[in-house]
């Protein structure tokens, strides 16, 4: 499979810190790749470097042939990438519908579309006019999710979406992120719930103090308990 | 997995009363200051002419401040420069007037309106365009730098009032009022100054309308969803900087007409007093909620009533009045009266 997205020996600072010391990573059409590691490894860093919002002072970042290096944020986007941060960016003020409205940059939402998010995540059709900010965290998850798949995708990068959320809100998700997978859309996705990484992924690549230490299949992981406690050591079992 | 959603959906439970009480008494404020003042004043005559002109002056400074608070509110961007477009605002309308004599000075109402019109909307473009010369030129180079801002800022306001002086000469300009605006009605026995109703109904009218756009237009969602978290809207592959810009302009052009309103207003201009009008746009921007339209349309008319009211009753402590009223509402509500994102 070909690759979408490539980071090759990518460095970021933040203010005086050097976050990413060098991230080699792969990420192949049509496949979601879990990006996992312990706090402060460099995961959302390496999201945020991807989605231009923070630059690389160092490395190659292409994506499909395109070199995102030199591009701002919304050019990244335009180019069919979606971005559902760790706080989830929901706009609290405004309604689900005009979050969702919002995230269909290209015009109007394609009801379709609506309807299969509307099957995957109920609550945001019960919800629809109702301020964003008065959703459960769960809710808000799906929401960001939801903003992300109103329009076909290239590449989609999610930052720990069942972060203090109940179990019962990760199964709907994991069910939600299968659904999403069937439209072949690529996905880098970080996570801390190894039992979520586990179920969806197909690549992995674990961090460690801005590197990726690990690159794989997940299947080979998920089966090497040796190797889990290597690379992600006690973070895995807090998690698990 | 379709039950597990709606079960959760339904979990939300209405909020209790007190918190939705709490949550709508900003908008119970006006009226509880305006009854307020009735109790104090005990005179429903002079009550209702004082409420009138508060809510006149009000309403002016809520067509200043909106455009203000949205700058802020975008790109957290401090501009003290803003009472440089009240001033030229006001000079380039009152060249406008001044010029139209013949149609101020005559009794038709048409001829009359037409002349303030033509003059807004001169203002207005001068302000615009200085707007967008002001942002690209000041404001661009010290994004995210508060300090900067407002000390280049503070020095664009100066440099405008320099270039007042230069091209308009250093005296103050009377500005009479077209003459059907000149006077007042009298209704029972509340005097009904003819100006002020004009300032309350444009006032509202650009609130109503500045509300609509906002909920209303896609451009209006983006901006506030940029106000929220400018950020995710670029993540969502919009330029915020340009809505920047256009909002910075749009903000420009309405301070200018709210400088050529100001002008009729006290029937005379002065370089300065775009500088002295700001301080009153920015308490209203402080009371209202950093990047909020209703907060700052609620508390311009809140500063619009309290300035009267105390004027009336202490008048030693009218100038004061509105610092104490900051202090009152922060203190109840550190964050203004109706904060927009950035929670």
């Amino acid at each position: 499979m070909a690759d979408l997205l490539r980071l090759e020996g990518v460095h970021t600072h933040i203010g005086q810190y050097h976050i990413l010391q060098g991230v080699d990573l792969v990420v192949p059409e049509g496949e979601l790749t879990m990006l996992l590691g312990r706090n402060g490894a460099g995961k959302t860093t390496t999201l945020r470097t991807v989605m231009g919002m923070w630059r690389a002072s160092a490395g190659e970042l292409g994506f499909a042939g395109t070199d995102l290096k030199p591009l701002a944020t919304p050019d990244i986007a335009r180019l069919g990438v979606g971005y559902v941060p760790e706080n989830m960016g929901v706009f609290a003020a405004l309604t689900v519908r005009e979050n969702m409205i919002l995230a269909a940059r290209d015009g109007a939402m394609d009801e379709g579309r609506l309807d299969w998010i509307f099957s995957l995540f109920p609550a945001l059709k019960k919800f629809w006019g109702l301020p964003a900010g008065n959703l459960s965290g769960g809710q808000k998850q799906m929401l960001s999710i939801a903003r992300a798949m109103i329009e076909p995708r290239r590449l989609i990068l999610i930052d720990e979406p069942s972060k203090g959320l109940a179990p019962a809100i990760v199964d709907a998700l994991i069910e939600a992120m299968r659904e999403l997978k069937r439209t072949a859309t690529t996905i880098l996705m970080v996570e801390q719930n190894f039992r979520m990484a586990q179920a969806l992924g197909d690549g992995v690549a674990v961090m460690d103090d801005g590197r990726v230490v690990h690159a794989g299949r997940m299947a080979d992981l998920a089966a090497d308990p040796d190797l889990q406690a290597r690379l992600l050591g006690l973070s895995l079992g807090a998690h698990q | 997995m379709t039950d597990r959603t709606s079960d959760t959906a339904s979990a939300i439970p209405a909020p209790p009363l007190a918190e939705r009480l709490k949550a709508q008494a900003p908008y119970w404020t006006v009226p509880a200051l305006a009854v307020l003042g009735l109790v104090l004043i005990a005179d429903v005559s002079t009550w209702g002419t004082l409420t009138l002109a508060g809510l006149a002056m009000g309403m002016l400074i809520f067509i200043m401040a909106s455009g203000l608070t949205l700058v802020f509110g975008l790109m957290d961007v401090l501009n003290f420069g803003h009472g440089a477009f009240i001033s030229i605002g006001a000079f380039v309308g009152a060249t406008v007037l001044l010029a139209l004599g013949a149609w101020t000075g005559s009794d038709s109402l048409a001829l009359n309106l037409g002349a303030v019109l033509l003059a807004i909307v001169a203002a207005m473009l001068a302000t615009g365009g200085l707007g967008w010369f002001f942002e690209r030129v000041i404001v661009k180079p010290v994004y995210g730098a508060h300090l900067k801002q407002i000390l280049v800022t503070m020095g664009g306001l100066i440099v405008a009032e320099e270039l007042i002086h230069l091209i308009w000469g250093p005296n103050q300009i009377p500005l009479p009022r077209p003459e059907v605006l000149k006077g007042s009605w009298v209704v029972g026995d509340v005097i009904v100054e003819k100006y002020r109703v004009l300032a309350v109904v444009l006032g509202a009218a650009i609130f109503v309308g500045l509300r609509w756009a906002l909920v209303h237009t896609k451009l209006g969602l983006l901006i506030r969803a940029g106000v929220e978290n400018g950020e995710m809207v670029e993540a969502l592959g919009y330029r915020v900087r340009r809505l920047f810009v256009l909002v910075f302009v749009a903000g420009s052009a309405l301070a200018g007409l709210g400088g050529v309103m100001w002008g009729l207003y006290d029937e005379i201009i002065t370089a300065q007093m775009g500088l002295n009008i700001l301080v009153l746009v920015f308490i209203v921007v402080i009371i209202g909620g950093l990047g909020s339209v209703e907060g700052c349309f609620i508390g311009a008319l809140l500063v619009g009533l309290m300035a009267n009211y105390t004027g009336f009753l202490a008048p030693k402590v009218a100038l004061g009045s509105n610092i104490l009223l900051m202090v009152v509402i922060l203190m109840w509500r550190p964050r203004g009266l109706l904060p927009a994102g950035k929670g």
